[in-house]
C-alpha cells in the first residue's frame, strides 16, 4: 500500500510540474489542482496505513496492544483540502478575469504581444 | 442550461441540498460528515439553482448575501473559540458542551466545536457561492 | 491571553467590517481601531516579555505537544510591534490614497487578513499551525494584489500565486514529511528531539525543504522572481503593505527555525546561508541599478536588503544576530517610507517612469524631502537607521572574519546609493521633458497620506537616533534567539 500511494503521489507531482511548464495557463490551473492533490495525499500517508484499527479505542476492555491508527493526519488533511479548495477557486477566477481581460490565455503570446 | 428538465430538477433539489447538508453537519459530531462537506454540499445547491434560473435571479432570491455567510461563519468560529475564556471555564478554543433532554427520553449533546463547525458551514457555503456567482456572472 | 490578541483582534474586525461593509465611515474607524489595538498590545507583550522572556498560551487547554502552542519571545514582540506600528501608518495612508471602488470591494476586509496571517505566523509554535496562518497570510495577499483587477496587475499575479503556491506546497509537504518522521508538529519538541539526537541524518534535507519555502516567501536569491513581477503593480498602498510584512515574515521564520534546528558547525550551512545572501544582495541591486521604474528599483531594492538580513542570520553571531533584528526593523520602515513617498509622487506626476517626471523637488520641497531621508537610510548613510544598520552587519562580519560577504555588503551598498541617486536625479532634481508633465493634471493630494508618510519619516529616523540603546534590547532578543534550551523550558514546563 506505502508503495503504491508513494507511487501515486510521485506521478501527481510529475504530472503537476509537467502542466506547470506548459504555456497555457488553463494547464497551470491543472497543474495547482495535481499539486494540491499530491500534496493532500502526502499529509494522509503520513500516519501510516493501519487497516482497521481506530484511532479511538473503547474505554473498557480494550486491548492496549491492538495498532490505534493515528488521527491527527486526518485532521491536517481537512485544513489542507479546504486551504486547497480556497487556492483552486482563486485560480479559476484568475484565469478567467485574466482571460477576459487579455484575450489570450497563451503565456509566451502574451510576452510577444508585451515587446510590440 | 436551456434543459426543462435540469431546471426543474435544480429548483426541486435546493431544499433537499439545503436539508441534507444540514444533517451532514450536525451528524459530523461523531460520524463522517462535518461544517466543510455540509458547506460545499449547502453552496451547491445555491450554485445549482443560480445556474437554473440565472444569477440575477438567485441572487436577488437570497435575503443573505454571501459575503454576509462568510462574515457571520467567521463570527461564529470565533464566538465558539471565545466562548471558553470569556465564561470563565477554560482557554481559547476550550470544547464546552452542554447536554439538552429531549421529551421522548433521548438527549442531544451540543458544545463549541459544533458551533465552530456551523461556522466553517456558513463559511464555505459563502465562499462557494460568492465565487461561482462571480464566475457566472460574466 | 496577549499573546492570542495579535490574531484575535484582526479577525474580529473582519468580521465587524463584513457587517459595515457599506459604510466607508466604519470601515476607517474599525480599520484604524483594531490596528491601535495591535500597538497598544505589541508594547505591553514587549514590557512584559523584558521581565518573563517568554510568553506562552496553550490553545484549548491541551498541554504542550498535543494542542497547539502560541508562543512568544522578545523577538516575535519585537516584529509584532514593527509590523503594527508601519500597518497602522500605512493604514493611514491607504484611506487617503486607494480609490473609492478598491476601498468599496473589501480593501480594509482583506488587509485585516492579511495582518491575521501575519501575527499568527509571529506567534505560532506549531508547524502545521504556521502554515495555515502563511496560507491566510498569501490568500488575503492574492486578493489585494489581483483587486481591481487591472491587465498589468493579473499579469503580475499570475506569476505571483503560482510561486507562492509552490511555497506552501513546500511548506506543507515539508511539515508532512517531519510529522511522520518524528510523530511532532510541535516546535519545541522537534527542538528537543534534534538536541537529544533522536531524529535521524535526514532532519537536514528536511532543513533544507524548509529554507526554500520559506526563502520563496522571503524572496532570497535563486527564488526571488515573483517579487519584481508582481510587487509594482497594484496601488502603491498595496505595495506598502505587502512590502513590511510578506518577505519581512519570511525572514522572520528563516531566522526562528535557523536558530532553533540548524547545527551550525555541521553541514555547510553557513557557507550556503552567506553565498545565498551575498548573491541575493547583488542580484538584487544590479537588476535595480538596470530598472527605470520607480517601483520596480525599489522592489528590487527588497530583494537586496533581504540580503543582509540573512547575512547577519549566516554569520551567526549575538552581534550580527542583533544587526539582522535591527536590519529588519529598519527596512520595514524605510522601505515602506521610500514606497509611500513614490506614492505621492506618483498622485502629482500620474507616472513611474523616471524617464517621464522631473522637478518634484521644485513644486513640493516636502514631497522631496520625504524620499530623501528614506533613500539616505536605505544607501546606508548617517544618521539614519540604516547606517546603523549596515555598522552593525558590517562590525559583526569583521569580527568574525568573514571578510567575503562583508566587503560585498560595502560594495552593495554603493551600489544602492547609486540606485538612489539616479531616482533622485530624475525625477525629484532634472527638468521634466516638455511633452510630460504639462499632460498630465496633478491630482490633489490628500492630507492623510501625506501626514502619514511625514510620520513614518520621522519614526524612521528614531532607530539612527537611539541606535545605541535599540541595538542594546535587540542584542538581548539575539541572545534569547541563540538560547533554545530556554525556548523548549518555556513550551514544556
Amino acid at each position: 500500500m506505502e508503495v503504491f500511494i508513494a507511487l501515486i503521489i510521485g506521478f501527481l507531482y510529475g504530472a503537476s510540474v509537467y502542466m506547470f511548464l506548459r504555456r497555457s495557463i488553463v494547464k497551470l490551473v491543472l497543474g495547482i489542482i495535481f499539486l494540491s492533490h499530491a500534496t493532500n495525499l502526502l499529509l494522509f500517508s503520513t500516519g501510516g496505513f493501519l487497516r482497521g484499527s481506530p484511532p479511538f479505542v473503547d474505554e473498557v476492555g480494550s486491548d492496549a496492544s491492538l495498532p490505534v491508527a493515528d488521527p491527527l493526519p486526518q485532521a491536517l488533511v481537512l485544513t489542507a483540502l479546504v486551504i486547497s479548495l480556497g487556492v483552486t477557486a482563486f485560480s479559476l477566477v484568475l484565469i478567467y478575469r485574466f482571460y477576459k481581460e487579455t484575450g489570450s490565455v497563451d503565456l509566451d503570446e502574451l510576452a510577444q504581444m508585451e515587446k510590440k | 442550461m436551456a434543459s426543462e428538465i435540469f431546471k426543474i430538477a435544480a429548483v426541486q433539489l435546493r431544499p433537499i441540498l439545503l436539508v441534507l447538508s444540514l444533517i451532514v453537519l450536525y451528524r459530523g459530531h461523531n460520524e463522517p460528515g462535518g461544517g466543510f462537506i455540509g458547506g460545499i454540499m449547502a453552496g451547491m445547491g445555491f450554485v445549482l439553482y443560480a445556474m437554473a434560473v440565472g444569477v440575477e435571479k438567485a441572487r436577488k432570491s437570497r435575503t443573505i448575501k454571501p459575503v454576509s455567510f462568510m462574515g457571520l461563519g467567521l463570527f461564529f468560529a470565533l464566538i465558539s473559540g471565545l466562548f471558553a475564556p470569556f465564561s470563565g471555564v477554560g482557554l481559547f478554543m476550550q470544547g464546552v458542551w452542554t447536554e439538552i433532554e429531549l421529551p421522548w427520553g433521548s438527549a442531544i449533546k451540543l458544545g463549541t466545536p459544533l458551533l465552530f463547525d456551523a461556522g466553517v458551514y456558513l463559511l464555505v457555503t459563502g465562499m462557494i457561492t460568492s465565487i461561482m456567482y462571480a464566475i457566472m456572472e460574466e | 491571553m496577549t499573546v492570542l490578541i495579535p490574531v484575535i483582534i484582526p479577525l474580529s474586525a473582519i468580521v465587524l467590517l463584513i457587517a459595515t461593509r457599506r459604510w466607508l465611515i466604519a470601515q476607517y474607524i474599525i480599520s484604524m481601531i483594531s490596528m491601535t489595538v495591535l500597538v497598544i498590545n505589541a508594547l505591553s507583550l514587549l514590557t512584559t516579555l523584558q521581565l518573563k522572556g517568554y510568553l506562552t498560551y496553550q490553545a484549548s487547554g491541551w498541554p504542550a505537544p498535543f494542542g497547539i502552542t502560541l508562543i512568544a519571545d522578545q523577538f516575535s514582540a519585537i516584529m509584532l510591534l514593527a509590523v503594527a506600528v508601519v500597518g497602522w501608518l500605512v493604514m493611514m495612508y491607504a484611506i487617503g490614497f486607494v480609490d473609492a471602488a478598491r476601498k468599496k470591494a473589501g480593501f480594509f476586509i482583506l488587509v485585516q487578513g492579511l495582518f491575521a496571517g501575519v501575527n499568527g505566523a509571529l506567534v505560532t509554535g506549531d508547524l502545521f499551525n504556521l502554515y495555515v496562518w502563511f496560507e491566510v497570510m498569501i490568500m488575503a495577499s492574492f486578493v489585494l494584489i489581483t483587486h481591481g483587477a487591472e491587465k498589468q496587475q493579473l499579469r503580475g499575479a499570475v506569476k505571483y500565486v503560482v510561486l507562492n503556491l509552490i511555497g506552501s506546497v513546500f511548506l506543507v509537504s515539508t511539515i508532512g514529511l517531519v510529522y511522520s518522521k518524528t510523530g511532532t508538529l510541535n516546535m519545541a519538541q522537534l527542538a528537543m528531539m534534534i538536541q537529544q539526537q533522536d531524529v535521524s541524518e535526514l532532519m537536514n534535507s528536511y532543513l533544507m525543504l524548509f529554507f526554500i519555502a520559506f526563502g520563496i516567501k522571503a524572496a532570497v536569491f535563486p527564488f526571488f522572481f515573483w517579487l519584481p513581477a508582481s510587487y509594482p503593480t497594484p496601488p502603491i498602498a498595496i505595495t506598502a503593505f505587502f512590502s513590511a510584512t510578506l518577505t519581512k515574515v519570511g525572514v522572520y521564520t528563516i531566522i526562528r527555525f535557523y536558530s532553533l534546528y540548524v547545527d551550525h558547525d555541521g553541514f555547510a550551512w553557513k557557507e550556503i546561508i552567506l553565498w545565498m545572501a551575498a548573491a541575493t544582495m547583488i542580484f538584487g541591486v544590479l537588476m535595480a541599478a538596470s530598472s527605470f521604474d520607480f517601483r520596480k528599483i525599489l522592489s528590487f531594492h527588497i530583494i537586496s536588503q533581504i540580503g543582509y538580513m540573512i547575512m547577519g542570520l549566516g554569520i551567526f553571531t549575538i552581534n550580527s544576530l542583533a544587526g539582522a533584528v535591527f536590519f529588519v526593523v529598519h527596512n520595514m520602515f524605510s522601505k515602506t517610507a521610500a514606497f509611500m513617498a513614490a506614492g505621492l509622487v506618483y498622485k502629482l506626476r500620474g507616472t513611474y517612469e523616471l524617464k517621464d517626471s522631473g522637478w518634484v523637488y521644485k513644486d513640493k520641497p516636502l514631497f522631496a524631502l520625504l524620499f530623501f531621508l528614506p533613500a539616505l537610510s536605505l544607501a546606508g548613510l548617517p544618521p539614519t537607521s540604516g547606517f546603523f544598520g549596515k555598522l552593525f552587519l558590517i562590525l559583526a562580519g569583521f569580527e568574525s572574519e568573514d571578510w567575503a560577504i562583508t566587503i560585498t555588503a560595502l560594495v552593495v551598498s554603493i551600489f544602492t546609493l547609486f540606485s538612489m541617486v539616479k531616482i533622485w536625479n530624475e525625477v525629484y532634481w532634472k527638468k521634466p521633458a516638455e511633452h510630460t508633465v504639462l499632460s498630465h493634471q496633478p491630482v490633489k493630494v490628500n492630507l492623510l497620506p501625506v501626514a502619514a508618510t511625514v510620520a513614518i519619516v520621522l519614526l524612521m529616523l528614531l532607530p539612527g537616533v537611539f541606535a545605541g540603546s535599540l541595538f542594546g534590547y535587540f542584542s538581548r532578543a539575539a541572545a534569547q534567539l541563540m538560547d533554545v534550551e530556554s525556548y523548549i523550558k518555556a513550551v514544556f514546563p
